[in-house]
Formats: C-alpha cells, structure tokens, sequence
C-alpha cells in the first residue's frame, strides 16, 4: 500500500515549549486515520503542519508526495480542511459558500454544480442550500463543512475534531458520511479527536501524549494490549480471597466491588458460575476501551489532563502568534 | 489568471455578503442625509460662508462628505478581514490554493465597489446640497470616488491584516480615520488654517481626494452671482477654497491608491488565520 502521508520525526517549538517532539507516522491511502490524544498533545499542531498552516522546526513531511515545507499550493490542493471552529460565511447561503470554494480551488463551473448537487445530497442539506448559513444548526454547519472541504476532491480530508460540541446524532450522521467518503470517493480521512468512543471508527489510531507518539496500530491491536478483559463481581465477604487462591490472580476492590483482568471474559464466566455460583449477586465483563489503553500507556487518564502546562502551551502559541510569526 | 479569478471571486463574496447586511445598507443611506440635511444647513445658517463669494457652505462641503463617505465605508469594509479572522473564515482563504496578493487585491476591489454604492447614494441626493450633477459629473465623481475608497480600503487592508479583535477597532477609528478625515479638508477650507495644521493637510492623502472632487464639482457649476458666467473653480482657487488642479489631485491619489494597495499586499502576505 502506498503512503498517502508520509511524516518523518517532526519537531515544532514554540519558543521553549515543544509541542511536537519527533513525531513518525504513514497513512496509507484510503485509510481513516484518527489522532487521538488530549488538548494541548500536539494534534492540532501536526493538523496545520501537514496543512501548511505552519512551519515544522525540524523534520519531514510529505503529502501525496509534496513537501509540506516546501511545496504548500500543491499541497494545498490536494487536501481538504475541516477545522475545529467553523470556517463558513455566515452571511451567504450554502450555494455560495460552495461556489466561493470552488472559485479558490479553480473547480470548472460545470463540474462544480454536479459536485455540489451530490455533496449536498450527501449531507442532506438540499432543501437548505439557499439558506443562509446563519440560519443554520451547529450540526448542519459542519455537514456543511465537509461537504465543502470535499468538493475539489482532495486526495485527504483532515478534520479537526469534527464533531466536538455535536450531539450524538449529528456526531453518528458524520461519522456515517465519513465513512462513505471513503468508500464512494476514495478519500484518505486524517481526524483529530479526544473522544474514546469516536476513534474506535478508524482504521488506524495513533495515541498521541506530550508532543510524542505513543503507540499507532488498529484499535482492536491496541485494546489487546491491555492483556484481556476486566471482570467486576460482587459477593460475600471472603470472595476476594478465595477467588485469587482459585484462579491464581490479585483482584483489587473498588466501591464494593472486585475487579481482575483475565485473558478470554466471556469463555471465564461459566467457569467462574460453576465454582462460586451461589455466593456471587453480580457479574459484569468489561471488555478493554481505547480508554484503557490510554491510561496504560501514558499513566493518566484522557481527560481531566488540562493541567498547568497544557495551559502554558496554549498561552505559548497565543504569544507566538501575537508576536506574528509567519504561518 | 489564477489569480485574478480568485481576485474576482474575493470582490464578489465582498459584494453578495453587504448586499445580506441590511442594517449596513440603512445606514448607508441615512448618514449622508444628517451631513447634508442637517449639518450642512446648520453650519451655513450659524456662520457667515459669504467671504468666499457666491460658493455656499453645502456646496463646499459636498465633495468632503463624498470623501468622508469613502473613508468610513472603506474601513469598515476592510476590517471585515478582522470579522472574518473571528468568525474563522479568513482559515478558508488562507489555506486556499491561492496567491495572497489575490485575495489583498480583491479586498480592495470589494470595498472600492461596495463604497460605489454610496457614492451613488450621494450623486442622488446632491440637490440637497444645491448640486444639480450632470452625466459627466457623475462619471468624474464616480471614478474619483473609486480610486478614493480603493486607496483606503487598501489602507484598512494594512491595518486589519495585523490586528487580532474588533477591539483594535476604536482605535484605529479614533487615532487613523478621524484624523485622516478632520485633515483633509472636507469640513473647512485648508488656507486658512495654521501652518502646523495645513503641513499635516498636505500630507493627508485624502486631502487631494477631497481636493478633486472639489474641482470635479465646482467645475461644473457657473456662479450665478459671479457676473459673466465664471465656473466657481475660478472662484473657489482664488478664495483658497480650492488647493491644486484636478490633474495634481488625480495623480496624488492614484498614487496613494497604489503604493497602498501595495502595503495591503504586503501587510495580508504576513496575515495569519487565528
């Protein structure tokens, strides 16, 4: 499989805070590719490197093969942006923004009204389309961004937490036309996202802490790694002793309840029913989350990490970008 | 060209998106009323503009309130890069497969032909300023008018690519465009000012805007009272009214307008998105 994106040991500063610390990674074409990691770990940094929005300090990028450095109009031709924070003209209807992007990316007038028409139908925004976008829901918004950012058919499609404030109905829709996005037009989809739940729909995750990679693999890969599944009973008092004598292993008690890891939970349960099935009230097997696997490999949990120093980052770039660096 | 369609594609999204504000449009039509209504006749009926011949105050002030008009909607049109720059738009220009000087150029444009408007507005509401427009006045104003508010648009341009919020925007009001406005002559005649004042005139590019409108205008009135049927040019240079000739003032502003849209390019080669 040829690599669409290509990065290699990429290395942004801001002044004396490193927000991407070697950061390697390939994304085959037609892959959806997700980046997860909390704010402040350097997604939305590797986002506008490889969207050459901004300058890497050292390393390598390249992007169906153009330099990422070097080379931005091809780049940017080729890649599609949804950012974080919506990027439409509030003022014009959806006809019109569409058209406006078309005009940038010299998309013929003729091609573009085909695209447009099946775009539109893609996000079910048709009957909207002479709307003005003011008139519109967040979720209607977005749809409409990444119909917008598809509409030059870019070889990838980069979608900066693309569906954060959504709510689930609007987040599944997205992740429904993704998906097609794929399969009908062939995109390469490279998505940041904090939400666990989300980056089980990629092909691939990267687990992204402090500006460094931290393990890229499949999800199903990745949640193996945990070494099995988590099963939770409640019972008598002395259960927990006899069950770690039973079964050679250490459960650890919490809000009343015994949690340990065994390799297959569901091929466990029967046997543990066979052996203390009178003195067991509950069982619940927790098979392991992209949660779990977080934690595991950077110590903390995903969330409530918006430490000091994510903060400092932030006010890092802020400065930065007040002082008026190029890009 | 490349560029010049993306050009093309920046002034129109400028135009559609004024053409949606219908608040800016009201008060595009109502202010020029207040300046010529109301403080036109104010201040003629408060002081005595009789020195100055057979010129009267409205009609002196005409050609500032143009200039005037140019001036602010062309500001307020190029900082819609800020507003752009808050609502995340400018992202989708910025990461376009475009050249920046595009995009800088087409702001201009945008402004200079959304300014046209109320130039436009103003021809037609001339009578109230006792001006009675003919077909080549109204050519010469408009095209006057053009290279004006292409000149400070651009200007906008410089200032707006730099700035991060709409809180710089007082600012910019109060120390940039009140002044450039206050010093180009448009509510009072420039010889008769101090030295200090008249050397920061002359140095006001709006100055000769104002100057050439002036000229476009009074050329085509003749002086009723002004015996033979003398154009109030005449009348206004030899009263101080006027400051140079129409060929001076075009050539001043056209060179305003260019060496300032070249600012504009350089100053949006340096804009960021966010």
């Amino acid at each position: 499989m040829t690599n669409i994106i290509d990065v290699d040991t990429l290395t942004r500063k801001f002044g004396d805070l490193t927000a991407l610390d070697g950061v390697s990674l390939s994304v085959g074409a037609r892959e959806i590719f997700g980046f997860l990691g909390p704010n402040g770990a350097g997604k939305s940094t590797t986002i506008k490197i490889l969207a050459t929005l901004l300058k890497p300090t050292a390393g390598r990028a390249t992007l169906a093969g153009y330099d990422v450095a070097t080379q931005p109009n091809e780049v940017r031709q080729s890649i599609g942006l949804v950012f974080q924070d919506p990027s439409l003209d509030v003022r014009l209807t959806a006809d019109e923004n569409l058209k406006f992007h078309a005009m940038l990316y010299d998309v013929p007038a003729d091609v573009y009204r085909t695209r447009a028409d099946s775009l539109l139908r893609m996000v079910d925004l048709v009957d909207r389309r002479t709307s003005q976008v003011m008139t519109y829901s967040g979720g209607m918004k977005r749809r409409l961004e990444i119909a917008r950012g598809l509409l030059h058919h870019p070889k990838v499609l980069f979608l900066d937490e693309p569906t954060l404030g959504l709510d689930v109905q609007t987040r599944n829709a997205i992740w429904s036309h993704v998906k097609r996005l794929r399969d009908d037009v062939g995109t390469t989809v490279f998505m940041t996202t904090h939400y666990m739940d989300e980056a089980e729909n990629c092909d691939r995750i990267a687990i992204i802490d402090h500006g460094r990679i931290q393990a890229i693999d499949t999800p199903a890969a990745l949640k193996q790694q945990i070494g099995g599944d988590t099963i939770i009973v409640s019972g008598d008092a002395a259960l927990a002793e006899d069950l770690g004598a039973k079964y050679d292993l250490t459960p650890h008690a919490a809000a009343g309840q015994l949690h340990f890891q065994v390799a297959g939970g569901a091929a466990f349960v029967p046997r543990l029913m066979a052996d203390f099935g009178g003195r067991i009230t509950s069982v619940q097997i927790k098979q392991p989350s992209l949660e779990d696997v977080f934690l595991k490999l950077t110590g903390h949990a995903i969330r409530g990490e918006e430490g000091s120093s994510l903060d400092l980052m932030r006010q890092g770039i802020q400065l930065w970008r007040g002082q008026g660096g190029r890009r | 060209m490349k560029g010049l369609k993306v050009t093309y594609a920046i002034w129109l999204r400028e135009f559609l998106a004024f053409s949606r504000e219908k608040a800016r449009i009201f008060a595009m039509v109502g202010q020029p009323f207040f300046y010529l209504a109301i403080l036109g006749r104010g201040i003629t009926s408060g002081m005595s503009f009789t020195s100055t011949g057979s010129v009267t105050y409205s009609q002196f002030m005409y050609p500032g309130v143009i200039g005037l008009s140019m001036l602010f909607t062309s500001i307020f049109s190029a900082m819609s890069i800020i507003w752009d720059r808050e609502f995340g738009f400018l992202k989708e220009v910025l990461v376009a497969p475009v050249p920046r000087w595009s995009v800088a150029i087409g702001k201009s444009f945008g402004g200079a032909t959304v300014a046209m408007t109320q130039a436009v507005i103003l021809i037609v509401i001339a009578p109230l300023a006792g001006i009675w427009p003919g077909p080549v006045m109204i050519v010469e104003i408009i095209a006057l008018a053009f290279l004006i508010s292409f000149a400070t648009t651009s200007l906008g341009v410089v200032i707006a690519s730099r700035m991060s919020s709409m809180q710089g925007f007082q600012v910019v009001m109060n120390f940039l465009v009140l002044p450039l406005y206050f010093l180009s002559g448009a509510m009072f005649p420039m010889s008769k000012t101090p030295f200090w004042m008249r050397s920061l005139m002359a140095v006001d590019p709006l100055t000769y805007g104002v100057d050439g409108l002036r000229n476009v205008v009074f050329a085509h009135i003749v002086s009723p009272s002004g015996g033979r049927g003398i154009p109030l040019t005449v009348i206004a240079r030899q009263s101080g009214l006027l400051q140079h000739s129409l060929g001076v003032d075009v050539a001043v502003t056209l060179l305003a307008a260019v060496l300032l849209a070249m600012a504009g390019v350089w100053s949006f080669n340096k804009a960021q998105a966010a």
